[in-house]
């Protein structure tokens, strides 16, 4: 089957996080990605771990394999005279061109969308920085913990008595680089419909603040009503029982119980004697204390002979609002996962086969598609400038000048 | 003069709570025509707000539950769905319309609105269309052209498919509340967060946008189907191959990050005012060095280089917040970033309305709202050079555009519209039995 932007093609001079991300979901949606890298090192993120067998080797970095799955990659020196003449013929050919370099680099490089304009007039450039291509913060230096305090809701995440706690892993920059993918194709539709080529400015900080993420609705609040958020206490009372994060037989589970849906509850538990017991199913019931330490009396133990799967199918069954706390590890063996084949086995030359994430989404008449691992360093070198006529002898040249 | 990039796209838009609306919210700002069908009858919880008719006492005195749980003013007189902040938040650029999706004559309705349309976005626990008898099967048949997106919380099949589970839960189920504690205490210590509301809600409106592409290139539609959490599992990559590749299982390294150190959140002058700093070189450590005054105890051997730094955080953070603490977290980003330091406040919503950077850009834009007022609203997370946009509509109230829909596009007569009324389809309130 047709990939949906199987007539795409990218040339993307990303690195580390949200760039890498941005390019990759095109990708595998079928759009031709020239991944390039610098010669000799590459994308910093092959240095990143974690690593396969914790070897860090520059094609066993666990974050690189999975950002860059469906791309071919060149190298090129862009710092260097012949490397930009390449890189202008590469761009000539291309529908969109995606960086995420401080915005000071690209126009000292003499590639500023003005420059780089003048060669394809439809291009679409999408520029991902920290903070944009304009005002005070520019220039600044920031890293995942920095743009979540900054644009994310960071303020409200973690518990009053201790200090503001940042996302896991860098979902940051992850976030900042889907948004940048629906920036690029919307630029695409002025672009292929208008004959308009643009630059797009994605700054992580302010597509952290125009996310509909708590962020979003706060900012609002606080011009309504002059309040600020802030982060849970916890010497607060739980508004009712059970509620919250419980530790099990194998793991931790959480759950939105009270007196509204004490009886579910109870079907949860097997236990319909205790269904109409007013000390559980009203709301001045669940206030005393009394009837809390009833309740833990038969609580605790039956979650400790449960686990938290079978804990969560007989809620769910019964209509309970609860989850698993799931490890990496319950989520590549959970059936439901498995089921609708969300995990994808993908050979590459070096790491081996590996179960990678799959399909963000599925679309039933243009199928993602992971069509080749993340490529070697230079991989592609001779494909792609093959493409544009170089000989196997200029790439020799090139390759000994340091230029690719 | 350009147009937007989705200009002369219709969306219809049955979506609930955050996610759902937050990827329309990306059609409608940037030129598409979004179309909200809400029902009468109908109320969706957090959509619009707790129940249809909050009790002033309880909005005037709230418990400490935070900003999302707000109406504009604190005040519920009149028409409290429509002064809701969650919603307003993500409503802009939107048209909206009342219909009762179980009456057959709504049913009807709708169909008619679907054939004059290009997409349909629905984020309902999957039995809902398939109640209402609107799935893509039957929709495809009215428009062959049709692009559907459904995003429930697990997708279309599987054993979770008609699993519930609120934000909160899901963030469980796909591994990153374990991910993301204070890392010297379990899961049950952290507050919720709504990474996949996010995630997934942009991933909407990526999967639209290629559709569309597809479609402009073929002429043919096609269904998408989103689960939430499969929209939000890559984003926590790296996790997920360190347990493909090593059978490793990460758990939660608090504000750490890998090859920074010093590296965290530290409180600043103030009332729960906090800096995040994160040192990656020897370069930026003698940065902080002087921003510190260069005090004796930087030069203790436990922090001479940056292996030293690494083992020994846990006390250089007591001795860096000692410092801190004596001054204000916007200046010391200030300072701390002029010597080459990666540093920032933690921005507070008070922060973010007089953050020079964010005035300078323009992010906050003024916008009326016939029954809120005039406010200061958030923007757009990028800017496009050539097709420049703005708030052009004020967040949708209920059943605002009832004649456009119902008149224009429907071309309902006068008298029909007034039997729709007495129907239950067309109107701006809620009745007041409604929950």
């Amino acid at each position: 089957m047709e990939q949906a932007l199987a007539d795409v093609k990218v040339l993307d001079i990303t690195h580390h996080i949200a760039g890498p991300y941005c390019t990759k979901l095109l990708a595998d949606y079928g759009a031709d990605v020239i991944k390039v890298e610098r010669p000799g090192r590459g994308d910093p993120a092959r240095r990143m771990g974690p690593f396969l067998g914790d070897d860090p080797h520059p094609d066993k970095s666990g974050l690189f394999l999975h950002l860059n799955t469906s791309k071919r990659g060149v190298t090129l020196n862009l710092k260097s005279g012949s490397g930009r003449k390449l890189f202008g013929e590469l761009l000539a050919g291309v529908d969109i061109l995606v960086e995420n370099f401080a915005p000071r680099v690209m126009p000292s490089l003499g590639l500023a969308y003005e420059e780089l304009e003048k060669v394809n007039p439809k291009l679409v450039m999408t520029s991902i920085s920290n903070f944009g291509q304009t005002g005070p913060y520019r220039d600044f230096k920031a890293s995942e913990l920095i743009l979540y305090g900054m644009g994310g809701a960071m303020n409200e995440t973690g518990t009053l008595d201790r200090y503001p706690l940042k996302k896991g892993g860098n979902a940051i920059q992850y976030q900042a680089g889907t948004i940048a993918a629906v920036a690029t194709m919307l630029a695409l539709f002025s672009s292929r419909l208008q004959g308009i080529g643009q630059h797009v400015d994605v700054p992580i900080f302010e597509s952290q603040m125009g996310t509909i993420d708590r962020r979003m609705s706060h900012l609002l609040s606080y011009q309504y009503n002059g309040e600020t958020s802030y982060r849970p206490d916890p010497l607060q009372e739980p508004p009712g029982f059970p509620a919250g994060v419980y530790a099990c037989k194998d793991g931790f589970f959480q759950i939105a119980g009270g007196f509204v849906f004490w009886s579910r509850i109870c079907q949860m538990m097997d236990r319909p004697d205790l269904a109409d017991d007013p000390g559980f199913n009203t709301p001045q019931g669940q206030r005393d204390p009394e009837n809390l330490e009833r309740f833990s009396i038969i609580w605790y133990p039956w979650i400790a002979e449960h686990t938290k799967l079978e804990i969560v199918t007989a809620g769910q069954a019964a209509g309970v609002l609860c989850g698993p706390i799931s490890t990496s590890e319950d989520l590549l063996n959970e059936p439901h996962w498995k089921e609708r084949g969300f995990w994808e086995e993908i050979e590459h030359p070096v790491a081996g086969k590996l179960t990678y994430p799959g399909a963000p989404f599925k679309m039933a008449e243009t199928p993602w598609q992971a069509s080749r691992p993340a490529p070697q360093l230079g991989e592609h070198n001779a494909e792609v400038f093959g493409e544009l006529e170089y000989s196997k002898e200029d790439l020799v040249r090139l390759r000994e000048s340091g230029v690719i | 003069m350009a147009k937007l990039p989705l200009e002369g796209i219709r969306v219809v838009d049955i979506t609930v709570i955050y996610a759902g609306p937050f990827a329309t919210m990306n059609l409608a700002d940037w030129g598409a025509e979004v179309i909200r069908v809400e029902s009468l009858k109908h109320f969706q919880v957090l959509t619009r707000g707790g129940i249809a008719h909050p009790p002033q006492d309880i909005v005037s005195n709230p418990t400490r539950t935070g900003g999302l749980a707000t109406y504009c003013g604190r005040d519920v007189s009149f028409r409290p769905w429509n002064r809701w902040t969650l919603f307003n938040a993500h409503a802009r650029n939107k048209l909206g319309c009342t219909m009762d999706l179980t009456q057959p004559r709504g049913k009807e309705l709708f169909k008619r609105l679907i054939a004059g349309s290009d997409v349909f976005l629905e984020s309902n626990a999957p039995h809902v269309v398939e109640n209402f008898g609107l799935t893509y099967d039957v929709l495809k048949e009215v428009n062959p052209k049709l692009i559907m997106l459904s995003m429930p919380g697990f997708g279309s099949s599987g054993p979770y498919k008609y699993y519930r589970a609120l934000g909160v839960h899901q963030e469980g189920f796909i591994g990153h509340t374990y991910l993301r504690g204070y890392p010297d205490s379990d899961p049950s210590t952290t507050s919720t967060l709504y990474h996949a509301d996010e995630a997934s809600g942009a991933s909407a409106a990526l999967a639209v946008l290629m559709a569309l592409h597809y479609r402009n290139r073929t002429g043919k539609g096609q269904y998408i189907d989103m689960s939430q959490a499969e929209a939000t599992m890559p984003h926590l990559g790296e996790a997920i191959m360190d347990y493909s590749m090593n059978r490793c299982v990460q758990n939660s390294v608090g504000n750490r990050l890998p090859g920074a150190a010093p590296c965290g959140c530290y409180r600043c002058q103030g009332e729960d005012r906090w800096i995040n700093i994160t040192v990656t070189s020897d370069e930026e450590w003698q940065g902080l060095c002087r921003v510190m005054g260069n005090p004796e105890w930087t030069r203790d051997e436990r922090f001479t280089d940056s292996l030293s730094r690494d083992r020994n955080q846990d006390d250089m953070d007591t001795l860096i917040e000692e410092w801190t603490g004596q001054n204000n977290h916007y200046d010391l980003m200030f300072r701390l970033q002029k010597e080459g330091v990666p540093a920032g406040p933690v921005i507070f919503e008070d922060d973010a309305y007089t953050d020079p950077h964010l005035k300078e850009r323009n992010f906050f834009q003024e916008v009326t709202h016939e029954e809120c007022g005039t406010h200061m609203y958030p923007t757009f997370g990028f800017r496009m050079s050539r097709t420049p946009n703005s708030i052009r509509l004020p967040p949708v109230r209920l059943g605002e555009h009832n004649e456009y829909v119902y008149k224009e596009l429907l071309k309902v007569s006068d008298e029909e519209y007034h039997q729709l009324e007495e129907e239950g389809h067309i109107g701006m309130d809620y009745a007041p039995e409604i929950r």
